[in-house]
C-alpha cells in the first residue's frame, strides 16, 4: 500500500514530464495551449496527492490555485488572445521537432544524473521526484529557447513555473506564502507580456520575434 | 611439425607464388594458375586451422625466425585468437581466389594484380601470426602496400589514383600511430616481444594513450568514423575480388589488431575505455548506414556498409571492456562473443555481396544502380545469392546476421548493473543507435536489391546482361549456404569461440552443444533463448502448408498480362523509382542532421517544355570539419617551410651553427 | 502423453490466431462504420473476402519475377509464426523458447523486407512510392519497438514473452512510469506498423495517401489473399502483444488444465473485443497525418521508448 502511494506520486510526476514532451511535439498554437491546460491539471493532481501523502492541508490550496488559474483562466485567456491576434496557425520551432525532442531526452538524462549524484543522502522517492521536476524545468526552458512565436515562449515560461511548483511541493513543506507570491508574480508577468504582445502586433503586424531583430538599432 | 610452422610454410608458398607470377607474367594461363594455387593454399590452411581449433582449441605454438633485427628475430605465434581470425582470413581468401578464377578472365592487366594478390594474402596471414612489435608492423605495412598496389590497378582513371593516394596517406598515419603505441608498450627498456608486453605493468596514463593510439591506428584501417574516409573511395576502386578481401577480411585483420592490443596486451581496462569505444562504435554504425543510403554506386554503398558493421563490432568490444572493468565476466564474455560472431558473419555476407556486385559489373559493365534493373530475370542465380546476402546483412531471422545482433542486444540488456554514470547513459543511447542502424540497413538493402535486380532495365547494358561463370556462382552460392548454416546452427560457432574468450577474458559462455533442440542460451534459460533451426523450419513448413492448401482447395490459375499500374501504365522504364528517389523520404528525415542537405527543385512554368530539375547537394561534415582544415594546415606549413629551400649559403651555415649551439645549451642546462 | 497434450495446445494456439485474425479486422471495420452511422459490412465479411480472393485467378504482370510470386507465402508464413509465438490464452507453450520478443520483431521485419521488395518488383512508380515510404516508417518504428522491448525486458528480467507476461501479472510491479511510457510508445508503433490512421489509411486508394496499399497494388487472387491475411495476423499480433504485456491477467501459465485454457480463451476474446472497439473509436476520431509528420510521430515514440529505458538504467525502481 505504501508502495502504491509512492508509485502514484511517481506516475503523476512522470506524467508531467510526458506532457512536457507532448508540448515540445506540438506544432499548432491552440493544441499547445490545450496541452498546457492538461499539464496544469496534472500538476494540480500531483500537488493534491502530495498534500494527501504528507498530511499538509495547505497544499490543497496550492492545487486549487493551479487548477483554477493555470488550467482554466490562463488557457481561456490565451485562446482569446490568439484569436484576436489571428495567429492560431503553426509555430515553427527553431531547430526542428525531431531535434528538439532529441535535445529534450538529453536534458532529462542530464537532470536525472545531476539529481541522483547531488542528493545522495535523501530518500530515493524524493530524489526521483526532484529529478522529474528538474526535467520539467529544463524542458520548459528548452521550449522558451526553441520557439519563434512569443506565445510559445510564454507557455514555456509557464511550464517552467509548473516544474518549480512540483519541486517545491515534493521537497516537503512549501509555505503558502511562497506559492501565493510566485503565482502573483507569474500573473503580473503574464499581463505585462499580454500587453506587449498587442503592442508588438500593432506595430509590426506579427509576433514572430525574429522580425523584431530587423528593427534593432546599430546594425 | 607444429601448427604455426605449417602455416608459415603456407605463407611462404603464397609469397613464392607472388614471385613466380612476376616471372611468368606474360604467359597465357598465369592468372588461372595463380588463383588456383592461392585457392588451394588458403583452403589447406583453413582445413588445418579448423582441425586445430576443434581439436585442441586452446593450445598455442610459437616460432622464431632469424629474420629482422639480430637480437630480436621475428616471432610468430598461433593461439586461440589468432586461430579464429586466421580462419576468417583464409576462408575469405579461398573464396576470393575461386571467385577470381572466373572473374579474373576479364582482367586487362593481370600482371598488375596477380603478384600483389598473392602477397596480400600472405601479408594478412602474417599480421595475425605476428608475435612481436616489429614483425607486426612490418607485416601490417606490407599488407597496406600490397593492397594499395591493388587499388591502383586501373590507374588511368583519376578517381582511382585519388582514392589510392588518400588510402596511402591514411595507412601511413595508421602505421605511425601503431608504431607509437608499440613504442609506449615496449617501455624504456625496449621489450618488443608480445610476451614481455603482456606481463609488463603500465601506468594508467600510458595505457590510456596506447588505447587512443590503437583506436586511431587500427580503427582507421577498420573504418571507424571519423577515420573512415579512405574506405569508400579505395574499396570500390579495386577489382571486385580484392574489394571483397579488403572489406570482408582486411578490416577484420584491423579488428584483430585492436583486440590483440586492447584485450591482450594492455591489461586491466579503466571504466571510461568502454565508453570511448562504445561512442566511436555507435557513431560509426549510424553514420555508416546513413551515408550508404545516399549512394547509388553499388560498390560504394557496400563499402559504407562495412563502416556500419565495424561499428557494430566495436560496440560489442566496448561493452566487453565496460563489463570487464566491473568484473562482470559472464556479460563480458557474451559481449565479446557477439563481437567476434559478427566478425565472422560480416566477412561471410560482405564478401558475398561484393562477389555479387562484381558479377553485376562483369555482366553489365556498370556499377551505377541508376543504370541497372530487371537483372533478376537475366541473372537468376546471382540475384538469388545477392538476395541471401541482403537478408543476412539486414539482420533478419533465420540467417546469421540476426544471431550476432541478438547476442549484442542481450549483452546490452545485461548492463543495468554497471555502476558508472557515464556508462549508464551511454549504453542505452548506443542500444538505440544500434536498433536505428539495423532498421536503416534493411532499408538500404531493399534499395540496393530492388533498384539493381528488380523492376525494369534502365539501360541497354542491363537489358543484355548474362549470367556469370560457374566459379563465381559456386562461390556465391557456397557463401549463401554458409550464411544459412551459421544462422540455424549458431551454437556451433559460439562453442568454437569459447577458447578465444577463455584466453582473453578467462571465462566462456555456457556450452551450447548440449542444449536440446540446438537452441542457444546466452545466459540462463529463464532469461532468453533462440532457436534458429526451429524458426527456419516453422517458416518453411507454414509457407509450404499455406501454398499446398491454397493450391489444392482454392485455385492455381494464373494469367500473364501487362502491369496494372492503377490504369496508367507507362512503357518508359524511367518512370520507375530510382535509387535517389527511393532514398528520398529517409534523406529528408535524416539529411539535415547528418550532412547539410540542400534540395532544390526547379519546376518550369506551365507551357514551358524543358524538363524539371531536382538537385540534392550533400556536404560531408566530417570531411569539411576534420580533414580540410588538416590539409589546409599542412599546406600552410609546407609553404612556410618552403622558404628554407631558397636560403643563401651563409644562411645555411648560420642555421647549422645555431642548431649546434642550441643542442649544446640544452645539454648544459638539462638537470 | 504430456508431450502430445503440449503439442495439441501449441497447435491450438496456431489455429486460434489464424481463425481470429479476420474476425478482429471485421470487428474494427464494422465498428468504424457504425460510428459513422453506416450499416457497414457484416462481421464475417473478411472471411468471405479471403475465400473469394483465393479462388480467383491470379493476374500477373508480364515482368513479375519468382520473388513476386513467392513473397506472399513468405510474408504470410513469417507473420503467422510470429503471431503464434505471442501468448494469447496461454503462456509457456511448447515452442515458446524458440524465439523471444526481439526475434518476433525481427520476423515481422523479414515480412516487411519481402513486402517492400515485391513492391519494387514490377517497376511501377506506385510500388516505389509504397516501398520507399514503408522503409522510412520502418526505419523509425523498429528502433522504437526495440526500445520498448528493452524497457519491458529490463523490468521483467527476460526477453521471453511468457516470462514477461507472468512477471507483469504478478503482484509486485506497481505503477511504473517507464511502463506507462512503454505503453504509449507501443500504441504509437502499433498504429504505424499496422498501417492504421493516423499513419496510413487502410481504405485509401489515392497515391498521395497510400503506403501499404501502394506496395500491394499489383497483387491479385490468392497472392492478395495471403497478404491481406498476413496484415490481419499482424494486427492480431500487436493487439495480443499489448494484451499479454500490459493486461496479462487471465493468461494460463505453464501446463494447465483445460478449464484454465478455456478461461484463458474467454479473457482473450474479451480483450480482443475491447481493443478492437478502442481502435475503431480512435481511428474515427483522429485524422491522418501528412507523410513527413509521421517521422516526427515515430521519432516521438522512439524518444519515449529511449526515455523509458534510460529511466530504468538510472534507477531500478522507476
Amino acid at each position: 500500500m505504501e508502495r502504491l502511494v509512492f508509485d502514484i506520486a511517481h506516475s503523476l510526476a512522470g506524467g508531467l514530464v510526458l506532457v512536457s514532451f507532448m508540448m515540445l511535439y506540438q506544432d499548432r498554437l491552440s493544441a499547445l495551449i490545450n496541452i498546457f491546460a492538461v499539464q496544469a491539471v496534472l500538476l494540480a493532481l500531483s500537488v493534491a496527492w502530495q498534500a494527501y501523502m504528507q498530511q499538509a492541508p495547505h497544499l490543497y490550496i496550492t492545487a486549487a490555485i493551479a487548477l483554477v488559474f493555470k488550467a482554466i483562466v490562463i488557457p481561456v485567456a490565451l485562446h482569446r488572445i490568439i484569436k484576436q491576434l489571428g495567429i492560431h496557425r503553426e509555430i515553427e520551432p527553431v531547430v526542428g521537432i525531431g531535434s528538439t525532442m532529441f535535445i529534450g531526452i538529453g536534458l532529462v538524462a542530464l537532470s536525472m544524473v545531476v539529481m541522483m549524484r547531488v542528493t545522495g543522502q535523501a530518500a530515493p522517492v524524493a530524489r526521483e521526484d526532484l529529478a522529474f521536476a528538474l526535467s520539467v524545468i529544463l524542458l520548459g526552458m528548452l521550449m522558451m529557447v526553441t520557439r519563434r512565436n512569443a506565445v510559445g515562449q510564454v507557455i514555456g515560461f509557464m511550464s517552467l513555473e509548473n516544474g518549480l511548483v512540483l519541486a517545491a511541493t515534493g521537497a516537503k513543506g512549501m509555505p503558502l506564502v511562497v506559492e501565493i507570491s510566485v503565482a502573483f508574480s507569474v500573473l503580473i508577468a503574464f499581463i505585462v507580456i499580454g500587453i506587449f504582445l498587442f503592442r508588438i502586433r500593432e506595430r509590426f503586424d506579427t509576433v514572430d520575434l525574429s522580425a523584431l531583430d530587423r528593427h534593432r538599432g546599430g546594425q | 611439425m607444429t601448427a604455426v610452422a605449417m602455416l608459415m610454410w603456407v605463407v611462404a608458398a603464397l609469397l613464392a607464388t607472388a614471385v613466380l607470377s612476376v616471372a611468368f607474367s606474360r604467359t597465357a594461363a598465369v592468372s588461372h594458375w595463380v588463383y588456383s594455387t592461392c585457392a588451394v593454399l588458403c583452403a589447406s590452411a583453413l582445413g588445418l586451422l579448423l582441425v586445430h581449433l576443434l581439436g585442441s582449441g586452446a593450445s598455442t605454438s610459437g616460432l622464431t625466425l632469424p629474420l629482422g633485427l639480430p637480437w630480436l628475430g621475428a616471432h610468430f605465434r598461433l593461439d586461440a585468437l589468432a586461430t579464429f581470425f586466421l580462419i576468417v582470413v583464409n576462408l575469405g581468401g579461398a573464396a576470393s581466389s575461386v571467385y577470381a578464377l572466373g572473374y579474373g578472365r576479364h582482367e586487362t592487366a593481370p600482371h598488375r594484380v596477380l603478384p600483389f594478390y598473392a602477397a596480400f594474402l600472405a601479408g594478412m596471414n602474417l599480421v595475425v601470426l605476428a608475435d612481436d612489435a616489429f614483425a607486426f608492423l612490418l607485416c601490417w605495412e606490407f599488407m597496406s602496400l600490397t593492397s594499395w598496389a591493388l587499388v591502383m590497378t586501373q590507374h588511368r582513371e583519376h578517381e582511382n589514383t585519388r582514392a589510392a593516394y588518400i588510402y596511402l596517406v591514411m595507412a601511413s598515419f595508421g602505421t605511425l600511430t601503431l608504431l607509437l603505441a608499440f613504442g609506449l608498450l615496449a617501455g624504456p627498456d625496449g621489450h618488443y616481444g608480445f610476451a614481455a608486453m603482456r606481463s609488463a605493468v603500465h601506468t594508467p596514463a600510458v595505457s590510456a594513450l596506447v588505447l587512443v593510439l590503437v583506436l586511431l591506428g587500427a580503427g582507421s584501417k577498420a573504418g571507424l568514423v571519423p577515420l573512415h574516409v579512405w574506405l569508400p573511395l579505395a574499396h570500390p576502386a579495386a577489382p571486385s575480388h580484392v574489394s571483397a578481401l579488403m572489406s570482408g577480411v582486411m578490416t577484420k585483420v584491423a579488428v584483430y589488431g585492436s583486440v590483440r592490443i586492447i584485450f591482450d596486451l594492455l591489461g586491466e581496462p579503466a571504466w571510461w575505455w568502454g565508453m570511448l569505444v562504445l561512442f566511436l562504435g555507435g557513431i560509426s554504425t549510424v553514420l555508416g548506414v546513413i551515408y550508404a543510403l545516399m549512394q547509388h554506386d553499388l560498390k560504394r554503398l557496400l563499402a559504407y556498409h562495412t563502416v556500419e558493421n565495424i561499428g557494430i563490432i566495436y560496440i560489442g568490444l566496448g561493452l566487453a571492456l565496460a563489463f570487464q572493468t566491473n568484473a562482470m565476466s559472464g556479460a563480458a564474455t557474451l559481449a565479446l562473443t557477439a563481437a567476434l560472431f559478427h566478425v565472422f558473419n560480416h566477412s561471410l555476407f560482405k564478401s558475398l555481396l561484393f562477389f555479387g556486385a562484381g558479377a553485376v559489373l562483369n555482366a553489365t559493365g556498370q556499377r551505377d544502380m541508376e543504370q541497372l534493373g530487371g537483372l533478376i530475370h537475366r541473372m537468376p542465380y546471382t540475384s538469388f545469392a545477392f538476395l541471401v546476402g541482403c537478408v543476412a546483412i539486414s539482420a533478419l531471422p533465420p540467417l546469421n546476421g540476426f544471431v550476432s545482433e541478438w547476442l549484442t542486444f542481450q549483452a546490452i540488456l545485461q548492463s543495468t548493473d554497471l555502476p558508472q554514470w557515464g556508462l549508464k547513459i551511454m549504453v542505452p543511447a548506443v542500444g538505440g543507435l544500434l536498433a536505428l542502424s539495423a532498421a536503416l540497413a534493411a532499408a538500404c538493402f531493399v534499395k540496393a536489391f530492388g533498384v539493381t535486380f528488380l523492376g525494369r532495365p534502365r539501360s541497354a547494358a542491363a537489358m543484355q546482361a548474362h549470367e556469370v561463370d560457374r566459379y563465381s556462382l559456386a562461390t556465391m552460392l557456397g557463401f549463401s549456404l554458409l550464411c544459412l548454416l551459421a544462422g540455424i546452427l549458431p551454437g556451433l560457432v559460439i562453442d568454437a569461440l569459447a577458447p578465444v574468450t577463455m584466453s582473453l577474458i578467462g571465462a566462456r559462455m555456457p556450452v551450447q552443444s548440449s542444449i536440446p533442440w540446438l537452441s542457444i542460451i546466452p545466459i540462463t534459460a529463464g532469461r532468453s533463448s533462440y532457436n534458429g533451426l526451429l524458426v527456419f523450419a516453422f517458416i518453411a513448413m507454414s509457407g509450404a502448408l499455406a501454398a499446398y492448401v491454397i493450391h489444392r482447395f482454392a485455385s492455381r490459375a494464373l494469367r500473364r498480362a501487362p502491369a496494372w499500374d492503377c490504369g496508367f501504365p507507362d512503357a518508359d522504364p524511367a518512370t520507375q523509382y530510382t535509387a535517389g528517389s527511393f532514398a528520398q523520404p529517409i534523406r529528408r528525415v535524416f539529411g539535415e542532421l547528418a550532412f547539410r542537405l540542400r534540395e532544390q527543385l526547379d519546376l518550369p512554368a506551365p507551357g514551358d517544355i524543358r524538363p524539371a530539375r531536382f538537385v540534392a547537394t550533400l556536404g560531408d561534415r566530417i570531411w569539411e570539419l576534420m580533414y580540410l582544415p588538416v590539409v589546409g594546415a599542412v599546406q600552410f606549413g609546407a609553404e612556410q617551410l618552403n622558404r628554407v629551400q631558397f636560403l643563401t649559403i651563409r644562411r645555411y651555415l648560420n642555421l647549422v651553427f645555431l642548431t649546434l649551439i642550441t643542442l649544446l645549451l640544452v645539454l648544459a642546462i638539462w638537470p | 502423453m504430456a508431450l502430445i497434450y503440449a503439442l495439441m495446445v501449441q497447435a491450438m494456439q496456431m489455429v486460434l490466431v489464424l481463425a481470429l485474425a479476420p474476425l478482429l479486422t471485421g470487428l474494427v471495420r464494422k465498428t468504424k462504420s457504425r460510428l459513422l452511422r453506416r450499416q457497414g459490412p457484416p462481421l464475417l465479411q473478411p472471411y468471405r473476402d479471403l475465400l473469394r480472393l483465393s479462388r480467383k485467378e491470379v493476374v500477373l504482370a508480364d515482368n513479375a519475377s519468382w520473388l513476386f510470386r513467392v513473397a506472399p507465402y513468405l510474408i504470410f508464413a513469417a507473420t503467422w509464426v510470429a503471431a503464434s509465438l505471442v501468448p494469447t490464452f496461454a503462456a509457456g507453450l511448447m515452442f515458446n523458447w524458440a524465439a523471444d520478443l526481439i526475434a518476433i520483431i525481427a520476423l515481422l521485419g523479414s515480412a516487411r523486407f519481402f513486402l517492400a521488395l515485391s513492391g519494387m518488383d514490377i517497376g511501377t512508380s506506385f510500388g516505389g512510392i509504397g516501398s520507399s515510404r514503408e522503409v522510412m516508417i520502418a526505419s523509425l518504428a523498429e528502433p522504437a519497438m526495440l526500445m520498448i522491448v528493452f524497457t519491458v525486458a529490463l523490468i521483467a528480467g527476460s526477453t521471453q514473452l511468457s516470462t514477461v507476461s507472468a512477471f507483469l501479472a504478478g503482484a509486485d510491479v506497481g505503477m511504473r512510469i517507464s511502463l506507462a511510457l512503454a505503453l504509449v510508445a507501443l500504441i504509437m508503433v502499433a498504429l504505424a506498423e499496422n498501417a492504421r490512421i493516423p499513419v496510413d489509411n487502410p481504405t485509401s486508394h489515392l497515391e498521395l495517401t497510400m503506403v501499404h496499399e501502394a506496395m500491394v497494388l499489383e497483387y491479385s487472387g490468392r497472392h492478395l489473399a495471403m497478404i491481406e491475411f498476413g496484415g490481419s495476423l499482424k494486427l492480431l499480433l500487436y493487439v495480443s502483444l499489448i494484451a499479454s504485456v500490459f493486461v496479462p491477467w487471465g493468461i494460463a501459465g505453464g501446463v494447465a488444465t483445460p478449464i484454465e485454457y478455456a478461461f484463458g480463451i474467454l479473457t482473450y476474446l474479451l480483450k480482443l473485443t475491447l481493443f478492437g472497439l478502442l481502435l475503431a473509436l480512435f481511428e474515427t476520431v483522429i485524422a491522418k497525418m501528412r507523410v513527413f509528420r509521421v517521422s516526427q510521430f515515430l521519432g516521438a515514440a522512439l524518444m519515449l521508448g529511449l526515455l523509458g529505458t534510460l529511466l530504468l538504467f538510472v534507477s531500478r525502481s522507476l
